[in-house]
């Protein structure tokens, strides 16, 4: 049993125009096996803490604390971070040209696992989970997220948590620009790894359409840089059917 | 279209007196004014006194470090013959052949002093020929030596053949070269030249390609070391259904320059060709240049074109100099296209491998190896490509 544990968290972000800050404050404690939905108006920064999660560069923690296990996240490099375990499923993957999809996955395995993972099995582990998520086998010939549809860049990003089995896994707009078939073969390749590896998930998302797929455990309203509001599954149904207009009474809406 | 501009000689401190040299280029208009000129129309002769002394605004000369490269543009070069090894298989032969024979001159036409240079010197050109199904050969030169020379290398492929030619340059050298590849009729020709060589070499090549009916070539070029390498290749493409391909790829290093201007004169109805050059530079230094002329003429109906050049600059201190040119003659094409693009390292590739638990250094490997790769995987020969493959690795190795 693990825990991903997010205190006080304050981020700022660089712009042309100066630092901005995002994060004003954020509290959020995750446990193995638990899936979390932080749901959220454009611009609240939902991808903020995705990035800062993960180390993006671009991101500069101004105060608070991430620690995973007690260990410090936020001294860690962006490699070290997915050695210890925390996966980011990205909104927008990016192209590797002249980098097949079996060549990267194979060498992600190498690093996460510290050794080369057993060709047998390693290749049997791989078809399996594509068939599961219907992807075709040439796919992993191609190059890494070259000329992919957005479904397919989705596919591939679940196909690598579960092959590369993390602790945590943040899921950022998993759901968007995939059609009901997708966000379907998506949902299942999500819960298989909740199942098999007792996954906690933190689930960004601004629909709730997804969350008729993966069920939350808790759900986090993320407005203007801070958790808002938080309950159960029963909240997202609220938001299905108010929105976040609600929330957004201040001088926030635009 | 050929309106005439002051060219950059002109405009020198000193500029040159073309009535006062016994030089044949760029005395049109007789002004010292060099007209804007379609590209096919650059002065091109095998004499080298019919070119003026090398000066670093001229066109073809202005990226080259012409200091380093003056013992091949100025006085006559040793154009003695040379050690070479050769194996073949098939029906490839490899041997020296006189100057009267009557291949030479068929595909080029020198276009710059050092191309000229290297052709009013040679005493013999090494003539490789392929016939029949499946011929090839690989020619490795190591014992070029350090003193200036000149050489001549002769492809054939005959009539309907299909053949792979492998050129292996190593050691030392200070040469200047012109290469021939006649591509006769319905011929399948690919040629893979590789730059392996010393340090402190200096090379200098032209290569011209004349592509026959129906015939195809596949034209490689890799350049992983020497000081100063640059390789011109020109393809004609003069009959009907001809098609080529023209890779490069190379890798420079700190203080290296790596040149290639590319030439392709679709001059028949129906041809097609496919230029990709890709290229890594690091260090300080690092210049690598690349000129890539497309010319669709007047008789190119139904012409399929497409070049571009990619650099990807590993360091601060590296230069790398990229223009295509495209000119169409005539309204009837398939497709024409060019594409131009030097970028820093993409951090956001760095950061999406990094954030897959793939150490820095890795994956800045994984992406450069992938940049290059695109152009290796275009071989076709497994077992080049595995060496290069394991060239470049290395190459990454050591630049780390």
């Amino acid at each position: 049993m693990s825990e991903l544990i997010i205190r006080d968290l304050h981020v700022s972000v660089e712009t042309e125009q100066g630092d901005k800050q995002i994060l004003k404050g954020v509290d959020l404690t995750i446990a193995s096996g638990q899936t979390h939905a932080i749901m959220g108006p454009n611009g609240s920064g939902k991808s903020t803490l995705a990035y800062t999660l993960a180390g993006h560069p671009k991101y500069k923690v101004e105060s608070g604390t991430i620690t995973l296990d007690g260990e410090d996240v936020l001294e860690m490099s962006v490699d070290e971070r997915a050695r210890a375990g925390l996966f980011l499923a990205m909104q927008y993957p990016v192209e590797i040209p002249g980098v097949t999809v079996s060549n990267f996955l194979r060498t992600a395995k190498t690093a996460i696992d510290g050794e080369a993972p057993a060709i047998r099995s390693w290749i049997k582990d791989v078809r399996a989970s594509m068939d599961n998520l219907r992807m075709d086998r040439t796919f992993a010939e191609r190059n890494v997220n070259e000329g992919f549809s957005g479904g397919e860049k989705k596919r591939h990003e679940i196909l690598q948590m579960e092959l590369l089995k993390p602790r945590f896994a943040v899921l950022d707009e998993t759901d968007s620009g995939l059609d009901v078939d997708a966000l379907k073969v998506v949902s299942e390749g999500v819960n298989r790894a909740k199942e098999t590896t007792d996954l906690g998930i933190l689930l960004i998302t601004h629909y709730t359409r997804i969350l008729r797929y993966i069920k939350p455990d808790f759900v986090h309203v993320f407005v203007d840089g801070r958790v808002a509001e938080q309950g159960g599954p029963e909240l997202a149904d609220r938001l299905e059917n108010e929105g976040y207009d609600r929330y957004l009474s201040g001088s926030n809406v635009g | 279209m050929s309106a005439p501009v002051v060219s950059a000689n002109a405009n020198t401190a000193a500029p040159t007196d073309h009535s006062k040299i016994a030089s044949r280029q760029h005395s049109v208009g007789g002004l010292g004014l060099t007209p804007v000129q379609t590209r096919s129309e650059r002065f091109a002769s095998y004499d080298v006194n019919d070119f003026e002394a090398v000066v670093p605004n001229h066109a073809e000369w202005k990226y080259t470090p012409l200091a380093k490269v003056a013992p091949l543009t100025g006085d006559a070069l040793d154009g003695s013959t040379y050690e070479y090894s050769a194996a073949t298989e098939g029906g490839a032969s490899v041997a020296w052949t006189g100057r009267d024979d009557a291949r030479i001159g068929r595909a080029g036409k020198p276009e710059d002093r050092a191309s000229a240079n290297a052709w009013s010197s040679f005493e013999q050109a090494l003539v490789v020929t392929l016939e029949g199904d499946e011929a090839s050969a690989t020619v490795s030169r190591s014992a070029i030596g350090a003193d200036a020379r000149a050489a001549h290398l002769l492809i054939h492929a005959t009539a309907n053949s299909r053949g792979l030619v492998v050129l292996e340059n190593a050691g030392d050298a200070m040469l200047a070269e012109n290469v021939e590849i006649i591509v006769d009729d319905n011929a399948d020709l690919s040629v893979v030249v590789l730059h392996e060589w010393a340090d402190d070499a200096v090379y200098l090549a032209s290569h011209f390609a004349n592509v026959g009916r129906g015939a195809r070539l596949k034209h490689v070029t890799v350049t992983l070391s020497g000081d100063v390498v640059r390789v011109n290749p020109t393809a004609h493409l003069g009959a009907e259904r001809g098609e080529v391909e023209l890779y490069g790829l190379y890798f420079a290093d700190a203080g290296q320059h790596i040149e290639h201007q590319v030439f392709v004169h679709h001059d028949g109805p129906h041809t097609k060709s496919t230029v990709t050059y890709k290229g890594a530079l690091q260090g300080d230094g690092a210049h690598t240049v690349w000129i890539g002329d497309v010319l669709i003429g007047r008789e190119g109906n139904g012409t399929e074109s497409y070049e571009q050049n990619r650099n990807l600059l590993l360091s601060d201190g590296a230069r790398a100099d990229s223009v295509p040119n495209l000119e169409i003659e005539t309204g009837d094409i398939l497709g024409a296209g060019h594409a131009s693009a030097s970028g820093r390292f993409d951090d956001e590739q760095l950061f999406y491998l990094q954030a897959r638990g793939i150490p820095e250094d890795e994956a800045r490997r994984l992406v450069v190896r992938g940049f290059l790769g695109e152009v290796i995987q275009k071989i076709g020969v497994p077992s080049i490509e595995e060496r290069l493959d394991a060239a470049v690795e290395a190459e990454l190795a050591v630049s780390a």
